[in-house]
């Protein structure tokens, strides 16, 4: 029996595959039946990812998206993909009144620029097949003002919504499928970084709704969705993952 | 290094509401009407741009009084 939501015989690219939501994501996708190509900076956490795919196929191709020569060398050596899962990406608390541009630079570098300049690239190159679906993480940020004093990082989530529509616009001549997911707050390293404390992100969950933050787990399987056959009629969203938390 | 005069002039100037003219290194700085998560993110972001150095959320909980912080940032920058 044929099932759409099976990625059977797809080859997906996911970058940020070395923690969090990428590593998620790669594991349900290999669990779905696909063969991944892993990407991330660091090869010994990339080899962690590997090491729990499921079915054979995979592949590591460590880069740095920052460094324009390390992305045309995956470029080069990526095989053809039918998806791509984008991952990477950086967060930064602080207040607007000490958002400089070198603040601003660092995180739109990594959570816009990389990014779009991969997927540039593998487009232009013809690495992505007719009727392929490309996956962005934007944020919940990236849709409307949320506590937290994460101005720059959501200002770079809205410009990566942003240009995703556009290539959905643009890529669709190809059929290929351009979608975001814009969760909200997720139990990854991303929102452990020290700068708020442990216990007001506890304070901070006990607003969601569904009375947690999300698990890696929750937003994989909205992309393994969005990656297969049962959403080929999708294209140009912002599908918000949030716990229920922008229920107004 | 900024001395911890001029640390405790910085810290004060995050603050809108309330006069801050009668800080000191010993002010514990939770004890007034206007301290918030804002602020104390604001320090962390201060003491980034003022000091190169990366405080976090806890060595903020952790401190009582100006002087707590200015301390932090000396042993971090060691």
């Amino acid at each position: 029996m044929k099932n759409p939501f099976s990625l059977q015989g797809k080859t997906i690219l996911v970058t940020g595959a070395s923690s969090g939501i990428g590593r998620q994501t790669a594991i349900e996708c290999s669990r779905m039946g696909a063969s991944v190509v892993l990407s991330a900076r660091n090869v010994e956490r990339l080899q962690e990812t590997y090491s729990q795919l499921e079915g054979e196929g995979h592949l590591i191709l460590p880069a740095d998206l920052l460094d324009t020569v390390q992305i045309e060398s995956l470029v080069s050596s990526l095989p053809e993909v039918n998806g791509i899962v984008l991952c990477c990406g950086k967060g930064l608390t602080l207040p607007m009144q000490f958002a400089t541009r070198d603040k601003f630079d660092d995180i739109f570098n990594i959570n816009l620029f990389a990014p779009f300049e991969l997927l540039r690239l593998i487009y232009k190159k013809k690495k992505i097949q007719k009727q392929g679906s490309i996956v962005t993480l934007a944020s919940l940020g990236g849709t409307q003002i949320f506590s937290g004093r994460n101005g720059i990082y959501g200002a770079s989530k809205a410009a990566l919504n942003s240009v995703m529509m556009f290539c959905a616009k643009e890529f669709s001549s190809r059929r290929i499928r351009v979608n975001c997911i814009c969760p909200g707050m997720v139990d990854t390293p991303l929102i452990h970084r020290g700068t708020v404390t442990e216990e007001q992100l506890q304070e901070n969950e006990k607003l969601y709704p569904l009375g947690r933050y999300g698990k890696p787990e929750d937003i994989a399987y909205a992309a393994v969705y969005l990656l297969s056959d049962a959403a080929s009629w999708i294209t140009g969203q912002q599908l918000v993952l949030d716990g229920g938390i922008s229920i107004k | 290094m900024k001395t911890i005069d001029e640390f405790v002039e910085l810290f004060g100037e995050l603050f809108d509401d309330i006069d801050t003219s009668n800080f000191t290194p010993e002010t514990n700085f939770r004890d007034n009407d206007e301290w918030s998560s804002l602020i104390a993110l604001s320090v962390i972001a201060m003491v980034d741009d003022e000091f190169d150095v990366t405080l976090v959320g806890n060595d903020i909980k952790n401190a009582t009084t100006i002087a707590d912080i200015y301390n932090c940032i000396v042993a971090k920058s060691e």
